[in-house]
């Protein structure tokens, strides 16, 4: 039977108001997707049925998992933070300035780690061999950056704004305009892979990768804020996007938590 | 609200996990990845298994890091991982003198990863390991595992993870010796056989 964009929009309906029951049953605020969300059909045969083993990093300095690998001036280039000047001519598209914070859970800044993205061009198309959309490919866009975050903890990219895309999951499926971020902490358990969205897309309630976070403040935490500030005259968009990463680092060691 | 107020710690609140999705091929693999070992390394180690998913079928679009500490139990900070040509933009792979320690592997078309790293050291009250982060299009967010080496059984009897896993279950976490220092170890990622995953609190 062809699975359409209503059978999706049930799905989704029912995860939420599960989540919803179970929050006003007491059940904790979820941050992150349960790795179990069916509407996105490919967590289907993907994800664990037994539960994590939980470790409690206070009880070991010396976890692998509390230090971090480190990424320094020699793994990125002076241009790798501007897509739009990889390739000899000018991508297509509308340019845009993307920055904030990387922040751990306390609020502190992140320095000197690896921030690195990967995006669709301006008409959807990602530059991977196995992408069948035929939109059409730009020849001076890959859509591929990296930085290191500041001493504040600030990066910035300047990129193209990419396009939404179909993705055949179900009949009409589209993904919402979106760049694919990857972050390093201070420790390896605040990896964190995860997608930046553009603010009122009309795609959100349609799409079951951004409601598989079920939590709609959550929800709100992956979208940018535009911010005039951030525009470059005559130039480009600005976007603010800061990002917290999850997991216990060994500040939390410190502080006896 | 994507600009936090770290002056209230209430609003400084954790960013979602979102998949990989199936296009970051050209985006996060690197030329070197899988060759963390310097080169001619007397402690250098081949570890290799595929990825599979709940019904058995390996994962052709699954990528791992490692991460791991150096056999002296050292955690390097060193960097140098993906190593770029400022010339072309392009990878330069690593030096193959330092050893940062990390690397990142895609599986291949037949979902089988392989990486030549230093056996790892022991750390704390810990067996040596190795950890691990699987990411995968449909794993919604990211999975921790670790890989233990299995000759030393005492170090592996006194370990605190293994010591929390039920005696079915803990195979899971130690790789087989295939002889030259090569070591197999496969990721399932549900059903039979579902490797232990971990979280950190």
């Amino acid at each position: 039977m062809t699975l359409t964009q209503h059978d999706i929009d049930q799905e989704i309906a029912a995860e939420h108001a599960a989540y919803e029951k179970r929050v006003a049953d007491g059940a904790p605020v979820e941050h992150q997707p349960r790795r179990d969300y069916a509407p996105y059909r490919s967590s289907v045969l993907r994800h664990p049925k037994q539960p994590p083993i939980s470790i409690d990093v206070t009880k070991d300095p010396e976890l692998v998992e509390l230090a971090s690998p480190a990424f320094g001036e020699r793994d990125i280039t002076e241009i790798d933070n501007d897509l739009t000047r990889q390739h000899t001519g000018e991508p297509i598209g509308e340019r845009i300035t993307v920055s904030g914070r990387l922040l751990d859970r306390d609020g502190r800044p992140i320095r000197g780690q690896l921030v690195e993205i990967w995006q669709a061009n301006s008409a959807g198309r990602y530059a991977h061999q196995r992408e069948q959309h035929d939109a059409p490919l730009d020849p001076n866009f890959t859509g591929v950056g990296r930085t290191l975050s500041d001493s504040d903890g600030f990066y910035s990219f300047t990129t193209i704004q990419p396009g939404p895309y179909p993705w055949r999951q179900h009949v009409n499926a589209w993904r919402p305009a979106h760049i694919h971020f990857s972050l390093f902490g201070t420790a390896f358990t605040q990896r964190l892979v995860t997608q930046m969205y553009f603010p009122s897309d009309p795609l959100f309630p349609y799409d079951p990768i951004i409601q598989s976070v079920t939590d709609d403040a959550a929800r709100q935490r992956l979208v940018a804020t535009y911010d005039h500030s951030l525009s470059v005259p005559e130039f480009s968009m600005g976007y603010h996007w800061d990002i917290v990463l999850d997991g216990p680092n060994a500040t939390w060691i410190e502080e006896g938590r | 609200m994507t600009k936090i107020d770290t002056s209230r710690p209430e609003t400084v609140l954790p960013t979602p996990s979102h998949t990989v999705g199936p296009f970051y091929g050209h985006a996060l693999p690197f030329p070197g990845g899988d060759d963390i070992a310097p080169v001619g390394h007397p402690d250098t180690i081949t570890l290799q298994g595929h990825v599979y998913d709940g019904e058995g079928n390996p994962l052709p679009d699954a990528f791992v890091e490692l991460w791991g500490a150096d056999p002296d139990g050292n955690l390097p900070q060193v960097d140098g991982s993906m190593r770029r040509d400022p010339a072309s933009g392009g990878f330069l792979g690593r030096n193959g003198v330092e050893f940062t320690g990390w690397g990142r592997i895609q599986t291949d078309a037949s979902g089988h990863w392989s990486a030549r790293t230093l056996r790892p050291g022991a750390r704390g009250r810990s067996a040596p390991y190795i950890s691990v982060c699987v990411f995968a299009r449909g794993l919604l967010a990211h999975l921790f595992t670790r890989i233990y080496l299995p000759d030393d059984a005492a170090a592996l009897a006194a370990d605190p993870l293994l010591s929390q896993v039920a005696a079915e279950r803990r195979d899971t976490l130690i790789a087989v010796d295939q002889g030259n220092a090569a070591y197999r170890f496969d990721i399932r990622l549900q059903g039979e056989g579902e490797t232990v995953f971990l979280e950190f609190m």
